[in-house]
């Protein structure tokens, strides 16, 4: 998949199909946190994030995927974050975060995709 | 025998209640664990009873906290709770006056006037007479009061009371009823028999004029009786299963029970022991819903605890300090949040120790410091100018304390990275940790098990640093307004250190609430569900109050209160260290410059 042999990498392709995506996830979100709609990706989250100085986690990109229907690696994804709130305090949308990150946390120990 | 048929309701209910009571106290009892129980046997014979029976007269008798709160509010109280008693003893006594060594059941004394009302005189016959109108009179006000405080609680210091289930307005209106049933039965045999005083007799004679008192007498009596067995009885059911459970808890309280990590028999008893008096509705700043402290209890006390109501509040810890019966409300949410949480989860193998330095004062900034750089870069300001020889622990970022998640129930997840940083801390060797956010503060000194080491906050640090002459300020004309925050105040109770600080660089205006009763900013990280319409709204009323004073400078100690102060006050919001770091003397000769100018500026202003 990645070829780094000649100094760059080529990521694979990240072409979905909407049709086949399950969008519950994110349903139950916004249901919950109506602002997660009106996220701008602008990654302040993730320049702010705690955990990101550490590990290649990444807020906006999971936001992102949810927004996607991808929902396959949020858990795993989601068990990396610290939960300090400096996401919440720096989203120039006023967009709740950590209260997006309870819902999830939720909704996938309903689901059983926490296997602790 | 007759004449006592009418005393059995009151026997039925006062039966049933010291049974249930009983039940109750075997049952906590055997849920107890051995440790618990040597603290009873160790407490029981010692001085620890004792200060509990004073803690008992003075909190379930006089309600001296909440005379605290509003004085009109704690006469009602006291009236009633103080002033039965008083009955309860002085007719006792006077019972015990007329048949001397015999032994009384209660039901005697209660209703002496009646059972011994056609026989002759007893010692003191007057005097004792007049005692049980008298503090009748004393009772009657307190109900009057507690009517009126239904229609019109702002007279008596409440803006908003409790919202009454239906058990408890039936038990209201049975306790309502029995004084002024007490007034009347006793009114209309005073004037048959002659044993009343000032109060009964009058009563007894307005009676006569509408109806004839023989025909009246008995029911009445039956009234009182049934009023007193109705209350008795509704005691499990209500909110006035305060009364007995209040000793109660103020007994294990003293022997050293706390509310801990888990629901087991104190938290039942501090559950039982809520009054609803809605003094604490006042003290929440959240906006009007089921979250607050007093339907919470209630939520779980009727098994009907919903999610929101434990979750939805910022933990600022002011329904706790104002609390009269002394609940720890926030232990108590926590409890619950802990039970619901989905906890375990995070997964934090990615972290790594790396090279550590070892010095004598570590410096943690915390993750709220880290968004405002300005709180930072002054700290190490004032350490380079004292000469201190420091390690900047979390200088490329850091981990969190562990806080933001023990307060979202995550405990296990929480200890992880409290594992984590303490290695990191005990791996310095250091003795002194200084910290510039409270809330991570509050979670080494709790967690941590620093053994050994000194937590402290910035503001005592550099207070510590003044002392010892190591760093010089000049005190300027500028006025401050000081917030004390949650975490530092009620929740570490650090209040004297900061504005002693701030006095020497500027003049402190006191705003109203602080110290104890401070507000909270908004911004608490223990609230996951507020709205940022929501939070902003208790910001600007909370800026409201503590900016009366029309200040230059908002100090605070907090930098998620400084975050969010910052977004939404018309005037500077600093750091406590960013005005220390302005108002700091770099060199001697420079202090005797500065003394020099503020003099000269001083005269050109007086």
């Amino acid at each position: 998949m990645r070829n780094n042999k000649f100094g760059f990498t080529i990521h694979s392709d990240n072409q979905i199909n909407l049709d086949e995506r399950d969008f519950n996830l994110y349903h139950k979100i916004i249901s919950g946190e109506a602002g997660f709609m009106s996220c701008i990706s602008c990654g302040s989250c993730t320049a702010s994030c705690t955990a990101a100085a550490y590990t290649d986690f990444n807020y906006r990109q999971l936001c992102h995927n949810i927004r996607r229907g991808q929902n396959d690696a949020v858990a795993k994804e989601l068990s990396k974050c610290m939960f300090c709130g400096k996401c919440s305090l720096i989203c120039p949308r006023g967009i709740n975060t950590r209260k997006i990150i309870n819902l999830l946390h939720k909704e996938l120990s309903k689901t059983g995709q926490y296997a602790y | 025998m007759h004449t006592e048929l009418f005393t059995l309701p009151f026997r039925a209910g006062l039966t049933f209640i010291l049974l249930y009571l009983f039940v109750l106290l075997i049952r906590w009892l055997i849920r107890m664990s051995p440790e618990d129980i040597r603290k009873i046997t160790a407490g029981f014979l010692s001085s620890k009873s004792i200060s509990a029976i004073r803690e008992i007269f003075s909190e379930s008798l006089l309600h001296r906290k909440i005379f605290k709160v509003n004085p009109v509010l704690g006469y009602m109280h006291m009236s009633l709770a103080f002033g039965w008693f008083l009955l309860i003893v002085t007719g006792s006594i006077q019972s015990i006056s007329y048949k001397s060594g015999e032994f009384h059941l209660p039901y005697y004394s209660i209703f002496f006037n009646k059972l011994e009302s056609t026989t002759g005189t007893y010692p003191l016959k007057g005097f004792f007479e007049f005692a049980m109108d008298l503090i009748l009179l004393f009772i009657l006000s307190g109900v009057f009061l507690a009517f009126y405080k239904r229609f019109h609680s702002s007279k008596l210091g409440m803006k908003k009371t409790t919202h009454l289930k239906i058990k408890d307005k039936i038990a209201l209106i049975s306790l309502w009823l029995i004084f002024p049933l007490r007034l009347l039965a006793e009114g209309a045999t005073s004037v048959i028999y002659h044993n009343g005083s000032f109060l009964t007799e009058s009563a007894g004679n307005v009676l006569g004029s509408v109806i004839s008192p023989e025909i009246i007498e008995m029911p009445l009596w039956w009234a009182y009786s049934i009023s007193l067995g109705v209350f008795f009885t509704s005691l499990p059911f209500s909110r006035y299963m305060h009364i007995p459970v209040e000793m109660i808890l103020i007994f294990f309280r003293n022997y050293g029970f706390r509310t801990c990590d888990k629901y087991g028999p104190f938290t039942n008893m501090e559950i039982l022991s809520c009054s609803r008096c809605g003094i604490c509705i006042d003290k929440c700043q959240m906006p009007e819903s089921e979250s607050r402290a007093v339907y919470f209890i209630r939520g779980i006390r009727d098994n009907q605890l919903n999610d929101l109501q434990f979750e939805n509040c910022m933990m600022c810890g002011r329904c706790t300090e104002i609390c009269p019966v002394g609940i720890d409300i926030n232990e108590m949410r926590m409890i619950s949040r802990k039970n619901s949480a989905t906890d375990n989860i995070g997964n934090y193998d990615y972290l790594h120790h790396g090279k550590m330095t070892r010095t004598d004062v570590i410096f943690f900034a915390g993750c709220m410091t880290h968004l405002s750089p300005s709180i930072i870069s002054s700290i190490r300001g004032i350490f380079s100018i004292a000469g201190i020889n420091y390690h900047f622990m979390d200088k490329d970022g850091g981990v969190c304390c562990g806080r933001p998640l023990k307060l979202a129930g995550r405990h296990k997840d929480a200890a992880k990275l409290v594992k984590f940083n303490r290695e990191e801390i005990i791996n310095s060797g250091a003795r002194t940790l200084v910290t510039s956010c409270p809330i991570c503060m509050k979670t080494f000194i709790e967690d941590y098990e620093l053994k050994n080491i000194r937590i402290l906050h910035h503001s005592q640090y550099i207070l510590e640093l003044w002392k010892d002459n190591r760093i010089h300020l000049s005190k300027q004309l500028m006025t401050l307004a000081y917030h004390d925050p949650c975490e530092l105040g009620r929740g570490l109770s650090v209040y004297s250190e900061p504005a002693e600080l701030l006095r020497r660089i500027g003049i402190l205006k006191t705003s109203y609430p602080h110290g104890k009763d401070s507000l909270c900013c908004g911004g608490s990280l223990a609230n996951t569900t507020l709205s940022l319409k929501e939070k902003d709204q208790i910001t600007v009323e909370a800026l409201q109050q503590i900016l009366v004073n029309n200040p230059q400078y908002l100090a605070t100690s907090c930098p998620l209160c400084k975050k969010t102060f910052s977004k939404l006050s018309p005037v500077p919001v600093k750091d406590i260290a960013e005005l220390i770091f302005l108002n700091i003397i770099h060199d001697k000769n420079q202090k005797r410059r500065k003394i020099f100018t503020e003099r000269k500026q001083e005269s050109v202003i007086f």
